[in-house]
């Protein structure tokens, strides 16, 4: 995000953390506040310097060693695109791709990223150029709600990665034998994004598309 | 998560003795079960020490014919390997069985070993678990034991170990390879590194504190037919109901271990020699102590093990 929005507009964002607020008040007497500012207490917690490659561009962090790397991507570099689910490693919704690989970017700490290269959603495709999976899961409504969609994608354009690095799966019947891309193939890769909305044979009809191969 | 500090470590020494000298330290690798358990303050370390970095991510040949797994290998480069899917099929399958791509891409070969159980009362802060906290009680015990284990349990604890991996480096032979602060280092054999719980659930492995596993080694292949069948609850990315290792060859007696039932991977060997898939099935779970929950992994193993030397084409 590089501006913030007018004060008027409202969106999905503002929107659900209003809503969020009225739920707090309405429920519990006492509202835990979130700190304007994510900097740790310099006091208490030593800080860690960490550069991260993110998206091509170089970010200079002094982090809590706590901070997620789905958190320093969201909270101190300002890149939502990255989704928080269920924060433990099963809903997929976190998945961006470290030097090359998909991850849960919840389970892992920004500070052992040091010069790591990070590629986000953001990084993926813009809403002008929208990479050939993004326009795939456009074309084929392949959301409904589309919180797990970016993770969902930057795990869908690994997945291709790995088929096409040869990198076996749980349903390869041999092997030995090479990997091709298939629907089976594909169900199988995609198993760490979970969909509440339950867009799967459309998840699965975007990327064997961009596969080319039958869904 | 509890506040800790934090290094990168440089060296393997310098990781042992960095334990030795931080008290409640841990060695964090992949994470993808550590932070998770920290984010629920069920692991709550001081000191986080790094080991990402000490160049423990190679896979060798070993003079006698054997390969040196680093313990730093990711699982996803461990299946992929071409000696390992080639020489090795049943580890490739039983990884390739665990997890999903992302965790596979971030987990390795040692934090694999050391993941603890996903027993849902060890996670369940709320209620009473002597391996999260000893001599507080198992609520699993007469609670939803379903998943739980049935065979090598005790009184203090049904947990059960949830890796897929472990168990086909226990049908294999693995051994894994340490180093202590003090720079000693010996070799522990998969069958002594995991632990039945008795009356110490906490205590899961035969590492001592501070000890920092560096490989996994697995002997000279022996061919035959190789096998990973996991039943579980949907098709993918879940944790094991009943699984099974098992390496078959017509002129020795099958090898076979099984997950999902024991705090540790089962291989009965004595039972290995028996002649029938009904006779080493009883072998494999002689001494079983099931709840009414799970009861039905007997008959499930049972029949695991008829399908799989059956399809293996040995016994019938």
């Amino acid at each position: 995000m590089t501006a913030d929005p007018p004060a008027t507009a409202v969106t999905r964002r503002t929107l659900l953390a209003g809503s969020a607020a009225v739920c707090a008040t309405s429920t519990a007497p006492v509202i835990a506040i979130e700190p304007k500012s994510m900097k740790p207490n310099p006091t208490t917690i030593a800080t860690m310097p960490t550069t991260l490659k993110v998206n091509g561009k170089t970010h200079r962090l002094d982090l809590d060693p706590r901070v997620t790397l789905l958190d320093a991507l969201r909270e101190h570099l300002h890149l939502t695109g990255s989704k928080k689910g269920c924060d433990q490693g099963q809903c997929g919704a976190c998945t961006v791709i470290v030097n090359g690989r998909r991850i849960n970017s919840c389970l892992t700490l920004a500070v052992m990223h040091d010069g790591d290269e990070v590629k986000t959603i953001e990084g993926i495709g813009t809403a002008d150029k929208l990479h050939p999976m993004q326009k795939a899961f456009v074309e084929h409504d392949g959301y409904q709600c589309g919180y797990c969609t970016p993770g969902q994608i930057c795990s869908a354009v690994a997945v291709l990665g790995e088929i096409a690095d040869g990198i076996p799966s749980h349903v390869t019947v041999d092997l030995m034998a090479g990997v091709t891309a298939s629907g089976v193939e594909i169900r199988e890769r995609m198993s760490g994004n979970i969909c509440r909305c339950a867009a799967y044979s459309n998840i699965v009809d975007a990327i064997s598309e961009v596969a080319g191969v039958k869904a | 998560m509890r506040p800790f500090s934090y290094e990168r470590a440089t060296s393997v020494a310098g990781a042992a003795k960095a334990a030795a000298s931080h008290p409640n330290a841990k060695f964090i690798a992949g994470g993808t079960n550590l932070l998770d358990l920290m984010k629920l303050q069920i692991e709550a370390p001081a000191h986080l020490i790094d080991v990402n970095h000490l160049g423990l991510d190679r896979i060798e040949a070993t003079e006698d014919g054997g390969l040196r797994i680093g313990a730093l290998v990711r699982n996803t480069d461990l299946a992929a390997d071409r000696r390992v899917r080639r020489d090795y099929a049943v580890l490739s399958r039983a990884l390739l069985a665990g997890a999903s791509g992302q965790l596979r891409n971030k987990a390795t070969t040692a934090g694999n070993l050391l993941q603890r159980t996903r027993c849902p009362y060890f996670y369940d802060t709320t209620k009473p678990c002597n391996k999260r906290k000893p001599g507080s009680g198992c609520a699993a015990i007469g609670g939803f034991s379903r998943n739980l284990a049935i065979i090598g349990t005790s009184d203090q604890c049904i947990a059960t170990h949830p890796s897929d991996m472990a168990v086909a480096m226990r049908v294999l032979d693995a051994v894994v390879e340490t180093v202590a602060a003090d720079g000693a280092t010996r070799d522990i054999a998969m069958a002594d590194f995991h632990r039945l719980p008795g009356s110490t659930p906490h205590i899961e492995t035969a590492l001592r504190p501070g000890e920092l596993i560096t490989a996994v080694t697995l002997p000279a292949p022996i061919g035959g037919t190789h096998l990973y069948r996991k039943v579980r609850d949907r098709a993918s990315y879940a944790f094991a109901t009943v699984s099974l290792a098992a390496i078959t060859r017509p002129d020795m007696p099958p090898r076979l271990a099984l997950g999902g039932l024991a705090h540790k991977p089962w291989r009965v060997e004595s039972a290995e020699q028996m002649k029938g898939s009904d006779a080493i099935s009883a072998g494999l779970l002689a001494g079983a102590s099931t709840t009414s929950q799970n009861a039905f992994k007997k008959e499930l193993t049972r029949r695991l093990v008829v399908s799989a030397l059956q399809d293996a084409g040995a016994v019938a």
